[in-house]
């Protein structure tokens, strides 16, 4: 009962918030209604018994994606008028694709499976149950090579972004290391005879 | 109807993915929202594995959902920095004046 008015809660406010997302006009109000919605969709899936997931949402996305995308959007010097000329444009379109995505999913989801036994609740968990001891004992011996590829994609994507963003600039003045390491005494010193004068 | 079983879950993620489908042909112009509606549809589709990973009591669907927010936070990553890149180059984020690549 309470868990059903709760889902029904937090669902209404992640739709609003995803409505936001693609209707609002300045783009930090866009990624700000990404973050509510991420953040209802992690207690959504504590509701439904995900709670590793949940919690890894709000780190992960709450926490690092979305702080680069707010990084991002707010050092970006954008236009946003000039954004914004084709929304009016293709709002009817976008409306009816949604609207017939929607009906389509909904209309299998909802009457195909009436008379299925499957679209049941799911059973609880039992008490002391961990879901995190659960998913980490699959995760490190089933899929562990699943499990070390996507850890070199993570560093991958480190890689890539920092060969993309990183930027040398002309004229700067840097030490070469290497050089001043490799460098001899014949390169610096030069020893001059000089001639003493014995004149008076 | 206060039960939730696991098809509210289910069309809540296909209205959640349709929002952002119609986000992409609203917001067509801007790289930064296109890349937010993707993170989006992301989302939904981890909604459908949860769902049916606890009705049908297999983590597997979890474990799943666990790779996609990797790939998706190295996509987010990726997308961002070419997003910088590009508005150094170009200064600007408008989708139709990519069109350098043009044959």
């Amino acid at each position: 009962m309470i868990a059903g008015l709760l889902f029904y809660a937090f669902a209404a406010i992640l739709l609003v918030a995803a409505l936001g997302v693609i209707t609002t006009r300045n783009p930090v109000h866009s990624a700000l209604f990404l973050v509510l919605a991420f953040v209802q969709s992690a207690a959504l899936w504590l509701l439904i018994e995900a709670e590793f997931l949940a919690i890894a949402l709000v780190l992960v996305y709450v926490g690092a994606v979305m702080v680069l995308f707010l990084f991002v959007v707010m050092m970006l010097d954008i236009n946003i008028e000039e954004l914004r000329k084709g929304f009016t444009r293709y709002l009817p379109l976008g409306v009816a694709v949604a609207l017939i995505v929607v009906v389509e999913i909904g209309h299998v989801i909802w009457f195909r499976s009436q008379g299925l036994a499957f679209i049941t609740t799911p059973t609880p968990t039992p008490e002391g149950y961990s879901n995190t001891r659960e998913l980490g004992a699959v995760l490190y011996t089933q899929h562990v090579y699943a499990f070390e590829i996507a850890a070199v994609m993570l560093l991958l994507a480190i890689v890539a972004a920092i060969t993309l963003t990183m930027r040398q600039r002309r004229g700067l003045k840097v030490q070469n290391v290497s050089r001043q390491v490799a460098v001899r005494r014949e390169d610096r010193v030069r020893i001059v005879k000089v001639e003493t004068s014995t004149e008076r | 109807m206060l039960t939730i079983t696991t098809a509210h879950y289910l069309v809540l993620a296909a209205i959640l993915f349709s929002l952002s489908v119609a986000g992409i042909f609203i917001n067509r112009k801007n790289v930064i929202l296109l890349l937010m509606c993707i993170e989006l549809m992301l989302l939904a589709v981890n909604f459908n594995f949860i769902a049916f990973s606890r009705m049908l009591n297999d983590t597997l669907g979890q474990v799943f959902v666990f790779f996609i927010l990797t790939v998706a936070a190295a996509e987010a990553a990726i997308g961002l920095a070419i997003l910088v890149v590009l508005f150094r180059n170009t200064r600007s984020i408008n989708v139709e004046e990519l069109d350098r690549l043009k044959g």
